[in-house]
């Protein structure tokens, strides 16, 4: 497998070493001869995406170009719209944030390839309200690229009318889900519709809409220029190119990274996070993919690769790519109870399995963390998660379940023990 | 959505300032005509704004009046959303992350001493001076600087109890203190030297 240097990097300001604004963009290739992407044509761009293999980077994996390529042919009775899901609210990741506030630019200039391969002339970008910096540097490159023609009626000088504007949202993880952020971009509650009809037949305003993440849209123009082989070296196939990673939890230095997909999940934190805190035998689990992937036990971590398709057969998921590491320290049970009060916290309310489910599940894992349970009730805990899981609208139901299946597999054990340790105090005390 | 007979807005003294009419107006004509409801979040952020930050009834009404929806949709939309304050906050707000990564890295200790700091007994108290005001609130998605607060709207990173205090101690006396990392790290870069990226200036952090 192809190591990655910084030549092969595409998010050559991730940390916000150098200028945002346009001038540095344009030092970094950014907004260079982009009206040649787009005189590639539409069918041209989707073909081109398809081929590079380029799998959605919000957490799905769906392959973009299929995706793009369901919007339909240009219609004067309904425009099409492009919509970047910036919500960025899985706990652990912290990617886009990145992109969006130290290269603006190169997000912009994707939305203009991808907005174009779909037949869109308006893009929003719709950003997590807690993102004010982030939002106010979008703003401001935006204004940039229309001062510089960039964007406009003739973006670019490609002959196409093209806009993009930020909005901003105000809290509330659930706006992640398309369908939801839709709602909440119509200016309504953000809660998720029902599918079909599909955003792609209608969506936003009842119009042709594909709603993508940011990493998705920066790297499009990226693999235009550089083209699908350049791309495909990295990783392993069906799971191509490079990848934003966001480590945090208990490594010695938390950071984000972009490496090539694929790499193992070992090399990637010692590597670049300075190694597991009290070094790797140290290390408890790790979460691979954000809360809402389950979590994986050390002798699975030994050997693990980051990638889709790998972490899916270990039966967990790359999510977001967003590491988050545990160490021997940690109360495992709380960690996981924690997330469950955030899923409690943001489930929407609207079907009932999760609005109801989600207490339940916190409310049952608080206890286990106190050990205040019987052992009966890690099963019944168990059942109530596969209630939840699979019988919702969206899947904020599934993403509360298997956090908690994944403690149950891995740390049940851990769950008796603690339940002992309780009935054992209360026998003494009395 | 529009009905035909909505009781009328109780929109009582409250009123967009002229500069935030201006405001206003470009934010609706973001979105195409008749769709103007798209801009009642960034309505309610410049009322919130106006009114000290948080968001009363008056002003959800009047919002409601200004983009022509029915209140009860604007009510809804004030009630569901998190960063909407629908009672009195104080002049700095402090939202402290309480979600794994950040509890991994100590959130619970940073909530302990802002609270103690500001000498309030929970969170969402308002403090004696009206200046300070504590809440928990799930993943503002700064992992990787965790852990770390949000102030009116800044982040303030890689906290620990001393630096926590220290911002407080500043905000109060006045100071203007650095947003994102108060260890002094570029970003969410690592610590120290840079395992990528190497070239390059640490300019513009």
């Amino acid at each position: 497998m192809q190591m990655l240097e910084d030549k092969d990097r595409i998010f050559t300001n991730l940390y916000g070493q150098n200028d945002w604004g346009i001038k540095g963009a344009k030092k970094r290739g950014i907004w260079d001869n982009t009206h040649a992407l787009v005189a590639l044509g539409r069918e041209e761009i989707v073909n081109r995406m398809k081929d590079s293999g380029l799998r959605g980077r919000g957490g799905a994996g769906f392959p973009a170009g299929i995706k793009w390529s369901f919007m339909p042919k240009e219609d004067q009775s309904r425009p099409s719209y492009l919509v970047v899901n910036a919500d960025e609210s899985e706990p652990g990741s912290c990617k886009d944030r990145e992109i969006m506030r130290n290269d603006p630019h190169r997000l912009i200039e994707g939305c203009l390839i991808a907005g174009f391969a779909m037949g869109a002339h308006t893009a929003y970008i719709y950003i997590r309200g807690e993102y004010y910096l982030e939002s106010t540097r979008l703003e401001t490159a935006v204004e940039e690229a229309r001062a510089a023609g960039l964007l406009g009626k003739d973006a670019c000088g490609s002959g196409w009318a093209f806009d993009v504007h930020v909005h901003r949202g105000a809290g509330a993880y659930i706006c992640g889900e398309e369908t939801a952020l839709l709602e909440s971009l119509e200016g309504k509650k953000g809660q998720p519709r029902l599918k079909p009809p599909f955003p792609a037949a209608c969506g936003l305003y009842g119009c042709p809409t594909t709603v993508t993440n940011v990493e998705t849209v920066a790297v499009s123009p990226t693999i235009l220029r550089r083209g699908a082989d350049w791309w495909k070296q990295f990783g392993r196939e069906n799971n191509t190119g490079t990848k934003i990673f966001s480590i945090s939890g208990h490594v010695n230095r938390p950071c984000n990274v972009e490496e090539a997909m694929s790499i193992p999940l070992r090399e990637l934190i010692e590597k670049h996070a300075g190694g597991v805190r009290g070094g790797w035998d140290n290390l408890l689990a790790v979460i691979p993919g954000g809360s809402s992937v389950p979590m994986l036990p050390k002798h699975v971590c030994d050997t693990m690769t980051m990638d889709f398709d790998a972490l899916r057969e270990a039966g967990s998921g790359l999510g977001t790519a967003a590491v988050i590491v545990m160490d021997k320290s940690t109360d495992v049970i709380e960690a996981i109870c924690r997330l469950s009060h955030f899923y409690q916290h943001e489930s929407c309310g609207q079907c009932t399995p999760c609005r109801e489910g989600t207490g339940w599940m916190f409310r049952l894992m608080q206890r286990m963390v106190r050990g205040e349970a019987d052992v009966d009730e890690i099963d019944m805990l168990w059942d109530v998660t596969k209630q939840v899981e699979g019988h919702t609208i969206c899947a904020l139901g599934d993403a509360a379940a298997w956090p908690i299946q994944g403690l149950i597999r891995n740390f049940r054990p851990e769950m008796e023990k603690r339940i002992e340790a309780y009935k054992q105090a209360r026998r003494a005390a009395e | 959505m529009k009905t035909s007979s909505f009781p009328k807005a109780k929109t009582g003294d409250f009123k967009f300032t002229e500069e935030n009419l201006r405001e206003a107006e470009k934010l609706v004509a973001k979105y195409p005509e008749g769709r103007q409801a798209s801009a009642i979040i960034s309505m309610f952020y410049l009322a919130q704004k106006q009114n000290d930050g948080w968001l009363p009834p008056e002003a959800i009404e009047y919002v409601a009046e200004y983009l022509d929806i029915a209140p009860i949709r604007a009510h809804e939309v004030a009630t569901f959303y998190t960063m909407f304050n629908l009672k009195p906050v104080g002049t700095y707000f402090i939202q402290v992350c309480r979600t794994t990564p950040c509890w991994l890295r100590g959130s619970e200790e940073i909530l302990k001493a802002a609270l103690e700091k500001i000498g309030v007994s929970k969170a969402g108290d308002v403090s004696e001076d009206g200046l300070f005001s504590v809440v928990e609130v799930e993943c503002l998605g700064a992992c990787c600087n965790a852990p770390m607060v949000q102030i009116n709207d800044w982040y303030y990173e890689d906290l620990t109890v001393e630096s926590i205090s220290r911002i407080i101690d500043e905000l109060r006396a006045g100071k203007e203190v650095a947003i994102g990392s108060q260890t002094g790290r570029l970003t969410s870069a690592p610590e120290g030297e840079r395992t990528t990226l190497k070239e390059g200036g640490d300019a513009d952090a």
